[in-house]
């Protein structure tokens, strides 16, 4: 029992770093923003830290029910940077003050979260996914005085209850007809002979864990939660838990259905073909930065599962590299949103009022446009390898008319990214004054994430490859 | 560091340097750096050793892992970057003053063309390739939208969607290619012989990309509206050097890698060019539109080129090469005589014209010589390239080579026409007469552009003897594959002449 402990620092370090940053709160008061902001991200980076030095360990503790290895530990670094910065950033955003809930509920979320990426039981995979799904309903509503952000909290907590009892009979159905919560034992029983309970549990799983990376079918509760959402939650709904999530589906489909392969890959064709187009499809007419980012996010949840698709070791490592890349591109791009104030210091998310933007302030307009274009994929921006990653391994699973149908469709993807940078650098100026800067931190996090995914991105590939590589080669 | 590298950096560098710098320090960087390009690719021109080995000036670097920081250049190479590197202080001299907004970034666009067009000729390495290739999009979107015409927010999403979905066929086919030789390395793949059923697909999704790209007919239509919305500069850059991508292609990969699904689907390729060279043309003859007509007359040319390359021999490639660098000089010209006229009018209308001989005579000059270039009359580049490709067009077959020539024809028509009215007639509107005629700066712009088309035209040899070899090369690797043509070239012996010219009426009609 001791010996399982000293795996899980991580957790632990979250745990007690989130009691204590709510008890700070509790404390101190509201006002003392830098304090419990700064308990908060020690907190993390003590988990980050907790998480390299486990590096190389590969166990499974309290009774196999959680892995400790380094797939996990690469989803949960990308979870715990991603937190850290919209905790850094919600400050200037919430000009009300922050409350002292924000980070608690960030810490808890990525808990959960790395519950989720750990998870090898259905148990602590259902645990990981609430916990991170309670903390997540309440930061969708934490503007409770906005009518956008409740209605934000309330439709993305009715759709992923909905969500969370599709899964839940997914796995009572893989439970009752396999005997089993634990993930190898599973793939043992799906290893045998299928039978109609549990094709219909992996499908009702799939489409529980399909609302969670928001794929379509079930993407609908998205465009209205990014949008309602404060614009620092947002950046943290489609970054972190689309990491975690990722790496949960991943693992169960990997794990524990991996010798189903026949049962469950048509679905996830599925998901990946129908995400890719009607997230391209859908983002053509938004008039609103917010939105267009979500569906902009429904479609590279598409791409990502033409990597998960492919079932292969390399399909996997494509998946990790694409989720780092997605991470950073995500981040950089709602950083620059929540930059758009008009005079009045009013948050700027309609398109339209973006024309000219390029002259106002250039900075914020290039950068913006290196991300649309990245998340588009086209070359020589870094967004462009990890979708190679995703067509290469399915080419190389024989998965070519998927290839085909992916690649030609992220061609409509790149029409409505280039529609933005049109706004952005053809069109009048707007009679909206895009003024306010961000803070230095904003700037150089911006700067920095806008430079490596231009051409920089490219020389880190071979670090890449290796920790992709020593990641996924875990699961197989 | 070696020199193409270097060649590389520096207009990358001078475009972050653009960037910001002030209206007036960006134009006179832009022109330092591409100056500091062409003497680079004057050196280059000199030490490459003709006939020496295949690749040369190789460089090597493991940056990427997956992939390699490879560059090499062939003769083809070679000459269409000197192509490239001589047209680019020329564009941005004719962007001198014509551009008055937003200059810094202009020029950096331009700059980062010029890294990314140069980048494709050199790279030696798949991916690397589909990374330049791809990464010309931008820039052109960005000089098409925001320095363009009145339409051009339209042209330029054409411009990109269009060419988008053509280049990512190309991705698949390189990604299964790779997989299939388990190399990103251009010389290894162009000696593998992949399985012919699965040429057959790599060719096809090749072809879907290069034929956007070229533009053949019917993909052509991005062209004209890119061509037409795009600054002076841009229009000179994209036809002198972005159509030859498409060419490039052709010759660089799909010929020699997939040699027997050219060969089986050539008919696809003189099919389609001959639809080009007639069609085209004729549209060409119809346009009351300067840049539109020149635009046209672009997808006629390369049509002779795609049929030249896909002849199969000697002349024809050599020939299709030669127009490629000929047709890249001299559209850029012309594209730059419609700019001269546009500057002083601001419009781009033919009947707006007439009579500028009168009062700009020696633009009229150097308006007559590209044109007649454009025509291909001897003397100039056209002919040159035009004679050899209907030579090696004519041996692998005569219907080809009849309906190719009478694209030619018809070329003479509309450039001829276009000339009379715009140059010929009487001088009576007083916005044409008070024209001034050329200025120094566009002086130097015509001058080097007129030398290089009489110097093509008169020797040629310069340029040719740099890509024989390689072109001998091509030969080789297709001949197992080549279809017998209908030409009677083994005519040694003397027959009758009624004879002869029965039974050449037979061959064709066989064909």
């Amino acid at each position: 029992m001791s010996a399982d402990l000293a795996l899980i620092w991580p957790e632990l370090i979250l745990t007690i770093g989130g009691l204590i940053t709510l008890l700070l709160g509790t404390f101190a008061g509201d006002r003392q923003v830098g304090l419990y902001q700064l308990a908060a991200m020690l907190t993390l980076g003590a988990a980050a830290f907790a998480v390299v030095a486990l590096f190389g360990v590969e166990a499974s503790v309290f009774s196999g029910t959680l892995a400790v290895d380094g797939f996990g530990g690469f989803a949960k670094l990308l979870i715990y940077a991603a937190s850290f910065v919209c905790i850094l950033i919600a400050p200037r955003f919430f000009t009300g003050g922050m409350r002292a809930e924000y980070p608690v509920l960030i810490l808890f979320a990525a808990l959960g979260m790395g519950i989720m990426a750990s998870a090898r039981d259905l148990m602590t995979l259902y645990i990981g996914l609430e916990l991170n799904s309670l903390a997540a309903y309440v930061l969708a509503s934490f503007m409770r005085t906005d009518e956008r952000s409740s209605e934000a909290g309330l439709k993305y907590f009715v759709l992923g209850a909905l969500a969370s009892g599709m899964l839940l009979y997914g796995i009572s159905l893989i439970y009752g007809f396999s005997g089993t919560t634990d993930f190898a034992a599973i793939a043992l029983r799906m290893g045998g002979e299928m039978n109609i309970g549990l094709v219909f549990g992996i499908v009702f799983m799939l489409a529980g864990l399909g609302f969670k990376i928001s794929a379509v079918p079930f993407h609908m509760w998205t465009p209205d939660v990014y949008e309602g959402a404060p614009t620092p939650v947002t950046t943290f709904f489609a970054s972190a838990p689309k990491v975690a999530a990722m790496a949960l589906m991943t693992r169960v489909v990997v794990d524990a259905m991996g010798p189903a392969i026949g049962a469950w890959q048509q679905i996830v064709i599925f998901l990946a073909l129908a995400s890719i187009i009607l997230g391209a499809v859908g983002a053509i007419g938004q008039k609103n930065i917010k939105r267009l980012l979500a569906y902009s996010s429904i479609n590279n949840v598409g791409f990502i599962l033409i990597g998960l698709a492919a079932g292969t070791q390399a399909g996997v490592e494509a998946v990790l590299t694409y989720l780092l890349v997605y991470v950073v591109t995500t981040i950089g791009s709602f950083l620059v949103v929540l930059q758009l104030r008009d005079a009045a210091g009013n948050q700027v998310e309609s398109i339209p009022a973006l024309a000219g933007l390029s002259q106002r302030r250039p900075g914020l307009a290039a950068a913006l446009s290196v991300f649309l274009l990245s998340l588009a994929g086209i070359p020589p921006l870094f967004g462009f390898w990890p979708k190679y990653l995703v067509f290469e391994a399915a080419v190389n699973a024989n998965l070519v008319p998927l290839a085909v149908a992916g690649i030609v469709a992220s061609v409509i993807g790149a029409f409505y990214y280039i529609a933005v940078i049109k706004t952005m650098y053809f069109d009048d100026a707007s009679d909206v004054e895009v003024t306010g800067g961000g803070s230095a931190v904003e700037g150089a996090i911006v700067t920095a994430s806008a430079l490596w995914l231009s051409v920089v991105g490219y020389l880190f590939i071979p670090v890449l490859a290796v920790a992709s590589a020593s990641a996924a080669a875990v699961l197989f | 560091m070696g020199i193409l590298s270097l060649m590389l950096a520096i207009p990358a560098v001078a475009a972050v340097a653009c960037l910001f710098a002030g209206d007036r320090n960006a134009r006179l960087i832009a022109l330092a750096a591409t100056l500091a390009d062409f003497a680079l690719g004057c050196v280059l021109w000199a030490q490459f050793d003709i006939g020496g080995a295949q690749w040369q000036f190789v460089e090597r670097a493991d940056l990427f892992g997956r992939f390699q920081w490879a560059l090499g250049i062939d003769g083809m190479a070679l000459m269409l970057i000197m192509l490239s590197v001589f047209l680019m202080p020329l564009c941005i001299l004719a962007s001198w003053d014509a551009i008055k907004s937003r200059v810094g970034l202009y020029m950096a666009m331009f700059l980062i063309m010029e890294v990314v067009m140069i980048g494709v000729f050199m790279a030696q390495d798949l991916l690397l390739f589909y990374i330049f290739f791809e990464a010309g999009l931008i820039p052109m979107y960005f000089i098409i939208g925001i320095w363009g015409g009145a339409n051009r927010k339209y042209a330029a999403f054409k411009f990109f969607l269009y060419t988008l979905l053509g280049s990512v066929l190309m991705l698949i086919a390189m990604i299964a290619m790779i997989a299939e030789a388990g190399t990103t390395d251009i010389p290894t793949l162009l000696n593998y012989d992949f399985p012919v059923e699965m040429q057959t697909w790599l060719w096809l999704a090749f072809f879907a990309s290069l034929a956007v790209k070229m533009p053949m007919w019917p993909v052509h239509t991005w062209l004209p509206d890119a061509h037409v919305q795009a600054p002076t500069a841009g229009s000179m850059i994209l036809a002198g050097v972005l159509l030859k991508l498409g060419a490039y292609g052709f010759i660089r990969f799909m010929m020699p890698m997939f040699p027997d699904a050219s060969a089986q689907l050539m008919w696809i390729v003189f099919a389609l060019s001959m639809i080009a060279v007639v069609y085209t043309s004729l549209v060409a003859l119809a346009q009351n539109d300067m840049k539109k007509l020149i635009a046209y007359s672009s997808v006629a040319h390369m049509a002779i080129v795609t049929a030249g390359l896909f002849a199969f021999n000697q002349q024809g490639i050599e020939g299709a090469l030669i127009i490629m660098l000929s047709h890249g000089v001299v559209s850029a010209a012309l594209f730059f005589c419609v700019g001269v006229i546009y500057d002083r009018l601001h419009t781009r209308e033919i009947d707006r014209y007439g009579g500028l001989a009168v009062n700009m005579p020696a633009y009229a000059l150097f308006f007559m010589l590209f044109t007649m270039a454009s025509i291909g009359l001897p003397g100039t580049s056209g002919f040159v390239g035009e004679f050899l490709s209907l030579a090696g067009i004519y041996e692998a077959s005569s219907w080809v080579a009849f309906v190719c020539t009478t694209g030619i024809i018809l070329g003479a028509a509309y450039m001829l026409y276009l000339y009379r009215r715009v140059v010929f007639g009487e001088l009576t509107k007083d916005d044409v007469k008070a024209m001034p005629d050329l200025n120094p700066r566009e002086w130097a712009i015509m001058a080097p552009l007129a030398a290089a088309v009489l110097w093509m035209g008169v020797y040629p040899e310069s340029f040719l003897a740099p890509m024989r070899g390689d072109v001998t090369t091509v030969v080789a690797r297709l001949a197992p594959a080549k279809p017998a043509g209908d030409a009677q070239l083994a005519a040694g012996k003397p027959k009758p002449a009624g004879d002869a010219h029965g039974s050449a009426h037979h061959a064709g009609g066989v064909q």
